[in-house]
Order: structure tokens, then sequence, then C-alpha cells
């Protein structure tokens, strides 16, 4: 580039001179489609801010992307709202984050286990094992479904808590594929050998030893982990009733459809909305760059 | 005479690798609570979907009927429930959101690692398309239905009062749309992480031979970005093939002729209570081998050229041994 710039006043080539421009015009080109795809990805959201502001009667009329003054009462009106035998937004936040943050823990912690398991040691069923762990990655969780429900209701008597909403997440198959695809590039077993030479016990050499290596890659994926419970929608529709008190904030949200084609208060639907999306977005802006790096390290194979 | 030489390897083989043969067990111990869990939370209810899906099951009013009907669920799959049409609106939905979605990774992954281009502030992009997949698809879905509500802010904007999610294409592409939203930014980084694993000698001889950007694109790119678009693509596949959050919270039941419906949707419907658990219950064993085919297809995708030299060869000694237990005339060249 720089070439070509000192350049560019001296004599250049006529077609030298055509591919500087050319690049000048491809440079704009792709600025003004970034920018636009950048305006369509965030309009949702922006909308969302804005409108969550607003009272029922701005709302339905016309369209505009100018702050209202109604915020702290559409606040007040989901987090104090316990009419109709609702039970307050809140609660299911809080129901919400007890299931993610355990969840997320327990399955990040059996991964990598796991992984180690696999890693470090030989033993007879360990291709088998593997296997076994790269074959079940394929199938759908849906599928197991109607058992599992059939087996909350019927054999545990769980109907309606929210501890089933944990059990499935304990063995995740794609936690446990990264956890050791980092293992492989950055764990050599000189460190565990050393470890056992000083006289560690096996469990104590991995929560001291490995696991600390292991940081970047179970942070990784405990912020995936933590927001695919948070987000899970499907198993506990079927697990619970809407209206129950252990409800986890996507039934809520569910509940929400049919008021938000406009015949309630629209206001208060994009306040339920903002308070679910919100604190992502937050998070999500704050550990951006490691959720970005942790996409691609998760691609090495293929 | 065998006893002893295969004492004396077991002793060489202890002498060579003193520690594995050691710690062997910990090894199962460490990989223990994942395979306990899975199998009684995960296998354990697959298995008992299986079960359920020989039986009909429905609630008569206060009591709830219960009988055993061998295969008839599988033939009444096919003849009478409209499983083929929901695997059909469950494709059709991917396919719109997907198209897109490949295209405009691939153009912005090729952008954001062309070192000619030198585009800034690609990191913000990335975190901006990367955003909606983070957050719930279900209030994503619950956020388009009141923006594309008759009286909501898309019908302001132009000024018309289009009834968006009463209109069977108005549907379909809003699913799309979402789809589209939440998973680009996704492919964009893995590509672009391919496009990085690319060999830069391969650009620099090319340019150095008067290709242009295009050229490179089509010649150099796509061919190498192969493997790594297949992937991305089988992959979407089978995460298409359980979409439910966003159709399912869009429009009730599928909209108008269930265009919406995917084959989640049904059997969620049918597990709640709404209808015969064990239909419901074929339908996910349905699920589960279309979703093995793919997956299938995905890991001999996957299979590196070595591994299938390796199979080849296994294959090809076991016919010979084979062979030479038939006839006994061992022709070994």
């Amino acid at each position: 580039m720089a070439v070509i710039d000192e350049l560019s006043g001296s004599q250049l080539s006529k077609q030298e001179k055509r591919g500087h421009q050319l690049l000048i015009l491809r440079r704009i080109i792709a600025y003004v489609v970034l920018i636009a795809v950048c305006v369509i990805a965030l309009f949702p959201f922006v909308t969302l801010l804005v409108n969550l502001t607003k009272d029922h009667a701005s709302l339905t009329g016309s369209f505009n992307l100018i702050p209202g003054n109604n915020f702290m009462t559409n606040l007040k009106n989901v987090l104090l709202d316990n009419a109709s035998g609702k039970r307050p937004v809140f609660f299911a936040m809080f129901n919400s984050f007890v299931v993610a943050a355990i969840s997320c823990v327990l399955s990040v912690y059996i991964a990598a286990l796991t992984a180690y398991g696999l890693y470090a040691y030989d033993f007879r069923l360990k291709k088998a094992a593997f296997l076994f762990i790269m074959i079940i990655m394929m199938v759908p969780t849906q599928v197991s479904a109607l058992g599992y429900v059939d087996m909350v209701k019927n054999v545990m008597g769980l109907y309606n808590s929210y501890i089933p909403l944990i059990f499935p997440m304990l063995a995740v198959p794609g936690v446990f594929f990264f956890i050791k695809q980092y293992m492989e590039s950055s764990l050599p077993m000189e460190i565990v050998e050393a470890g056992r030479i000083d006289g560690g016990h096996e469990f104590y050499i991995f929560n001291f030893v490995v696991m600390p290596i292991l940081k970047p890659a179970m942070a990784v994926q405990l912020i995936f982990q933590f927001v695919a419970s948070w987000n899970s929608y499907f198993l506990p529709q079927l697990l619970m009733d809407t209206n129950s008190e252990n409800a986890t904030l996507p039934l809520i949200i569910a509940g929400l459809q049919a008021e938000a084609n406009g015949n309630f208060d629209l206001g208060k639907v994009y306040m339920v909305l903002g308070i679910a999306i919100i604190p992502l977005i937050v998070v999500y802006l704050c550990l951006s760059k490691f959720i970005i790096r942790g996409i691609a390290l998760g691609s090495v194979k293929g | 005479m065998a006893a002893v030489a295969k004492k004396a390897e077991t002793s060489a083989a202890k002498y060579q690798r003193p520690h594995k043969l050691k710690y062997g067990k910990w090894g199962l111990i460490f990989i223990l609570p994942f395979f306990i869990s899975y199998f009684v939370f995960q296998l354990y209810p697959l298995i008992l979907t299986f079960y359920n899906s020989f039986f009909t099951k429905y609630s008569d009013l206060m009591t709830e009927v219960v009988e055993f009907v061998g295969f008839n669920n599988y033939v009444k799959v096919f003849t009478e429930g409209h499983i083929l049409k929901y695997f059909g609106n469950t494709f059709l939905l991917w396919l719109l959101g997907f198209i897109p979605q490949i295209l405009v990774s691939l153009l912005f992954a090729s952008w954001f690692t062309d070192i000619r281009l030198k585009l800034k502030g690609t990191g913000a992009v990335k975190v901006i398309l990367y955003l909606p997949n983070m957050l719930m698809a279900s209030s994503v879905a619950v956020l388009f239905v009141t923006l594309f509500a008759v009286r909501g802010p898309v019908n302001a904007i132009f000024d018309t009062s289009i009834d968006f999610l009463n209109n069977e294409w108005g549907i379909r592409l809003i699913v799309a749309f979402i789809n589209f939203l939440m998973w680009t930014g996704n492919t964009t980084i893995l590509l672009m992480a391919g496009i990085m694993g690319i060999d830069p000698a391969l650009y620099e001889a090319s340019s150095i031979d008067g290709a242009s950007a295009g050229q490179q694109f089509t010649k150099i790119t796509l061919p190498m970005l192969k493997p790594i678009m297949l992937y991305v693509m089988v992959t979407s596949m089978i995460g298409g093939l359980q979409m439910f959050d966003v159709p399912n919270l869009l429009v009730k039941n599928g909209g108008p002729n269930e265009v919406a419906k995917t084959v989640v949707m049904d059997i969620s419907a049918g597990i709640s209570g709404s209808g015969d658990v064990g239909f419901a219950g074929t339908e996910s064993v349905l699920l589960f081998l279309v979703a093995g085919i793919i997956g299938i297809f995905l890991f001999k995708l996957m299979e590196s050229d070595d591994d299938k030299e390796a199979r080849a060869n296994r294959k090809a000694r076991k016919k010979a041994a084979k062979a030479a237990a038939k006839g006994g005339a061992v022709k070994w060249q």
C-alpha cells in the first residue's frame, strides 16, 4: 500500500493506476455494505431500547427513534406486576440465573474431567469412549425429550421444578470436544509428570495443575453454556407450567407472545423483552473479544 | 510357551511406559461422571422415547389410555400424519435463511481477510454480527412479533398496514430473516478462520501473476474453503432440523396453512399432552434417523484421506483373510 501511495505521484503505469482506483472503489463498496448490514442487524435492538421508554399510546402511533419519558413507569409496571396471579419477572430471572449458573459450572467441570481422562491416561475403553462421545454429538437433544419428560413426571415426580432442567446439561459432548482440542494444543504431559513426582494425588494434579492451564478454554465454554441454559426454551416449556413459581425467563417471554400484537400495554411488553435481552448485551459487549476468539478456536476441525 | 511369551511382552511394555499402565484406572474414574450422567439423563430417556413409539398413549377425560400397537405408529406417521409436510417446512425455513447467510458470510470473510483491502473496524462489525446469536431466540421472536405487527414500527415506517404474520411468505421470510441474523456472525467467523488457514503464498504467487481479487476469490479461496463450507452447511442443517423457538413464538401453530410448523413443534405439541404421546415418540425416532443420516454424511466428510486409506487397507486385508479361510488357497501377491 505505502509503496503504491509513494509511487502514485510519480510515473506509474496506467494499469497500476487503474488497479489502485479499483481498490478504492472496492473499499467504498465494502464499507457501504458493512454499514448497511450493521444497521439492519442493530435495528431491532435499537428499536427495543427506544420503545421501552415509551407509553402504549405513542407506541401504536407513528414510528420514530426518539426516546419517550415512560421508562420508570414501564419498569415499575413490570417489576411490581403481580396482578392476575402472575409473579413478577424478577423471580423468573432469579430462577433462570440459578439454573444457568449451576448447569454451566457442572457441565464444564465434568467435560474437563472427561477430556483429561481421555487425554492423559491409557486404558482399554479409551478409544471406544471417545468414539461414543463423537457419535452422541450428532443426536438432537429433542429426540430424548419425550422420554425425559416421561421420566421426570413419572419416576422423579419433579414436574414444575427447575432441578430437572439442570440434569440434561451435565454431559455436553460439544464442551468436551472443545476442551479436548484445547488440551491437545496446550497441555504438555511433562507438567502432569512433574506433579506426580512431587507426590500430587491425581485429583489434586487435575484441580491445581491442569485446570489453571485450561482456564481460557473453560472460561469460553462457561460463557457459552451459561447463555445456552439462560436462553433455553424447549425443555422448560415441556417441564413446567407458564405460571408456575419456578418458571424460567423464556417461559415468561413466551407468555408475552399473545400480548405482543398490540392489544395490551406494549410499553410493558418491550420492557420485559428489554429486561431479558439487555443484561446479555452488556455482558456480551464486555466479553466480546474473548467470545469471538473462542468461536474461532472451536472451529479447528474442518 | 505362549503364556510365557505374552508375559515377557507385557513386562516389556511395562518397562517402557510405566506410568500409563499404573495410572490407567484413573482415566476411567475421570470419565465416569460424564458417562453416568449421560446414561441416566439422556440415553435412558432416548431408549424410553423409542419404547414409547410402539404405544398409543393419550388422556381420555380422566383416564389415561395406553395401548401397545407395534409398528402401527410407523405406518400411521407416513399415511395419516403431516410429518412429511413438517419436514418440508423445516427444510424450506432453514434453506431460506441459510442461502443469504452463507453468501453474506463468504463475502464478509473474504473482505475481512483481504490484505490489500485493509478494512478498518472489522472487529466492531464482527461483534455486532455475532450479537444476535447470544440473545434469547424466544425474546428475539417476540420482539419481531411486535416489530411486524399491523400497527408496529415496520408498517409505520413504510406507511402500510400489511399483516405480515398472517401471510404465508411473510412468516417464512421473517423466520428466515431471524435465523439469518442469528447465524451470519458465527458463520463469518468460522469462514474467516478457514481463509486464514490458507497458505498466503498462493495469494502472493497469483498476484505476481496478475490475478484480480475476483479471480483469487473464485480460483483460490472458494476451492480451498470447500471442506469448511461443507462442515458449516451440515452442522447448520442439523441445527435447522431442530428449529423450534423462533417459529413457535412467532405465530401460533405455524400460522396460516401451518407453513411455519416444524418437526420439533409437532413433537413438542404431542409431548405436552395435546395429542398422542406414542405418535410423538415415533416422530422423534424419525427425527433421530434423519439427523443420524446427516451425521454420517458429516463424519464421512471430515474423515481425512489418511483415515480413508487406512480403512481401505483394513477392508482389503479382511477380504484377503476371508478368501484365504474360504478357499484355503492363499494368493498373496
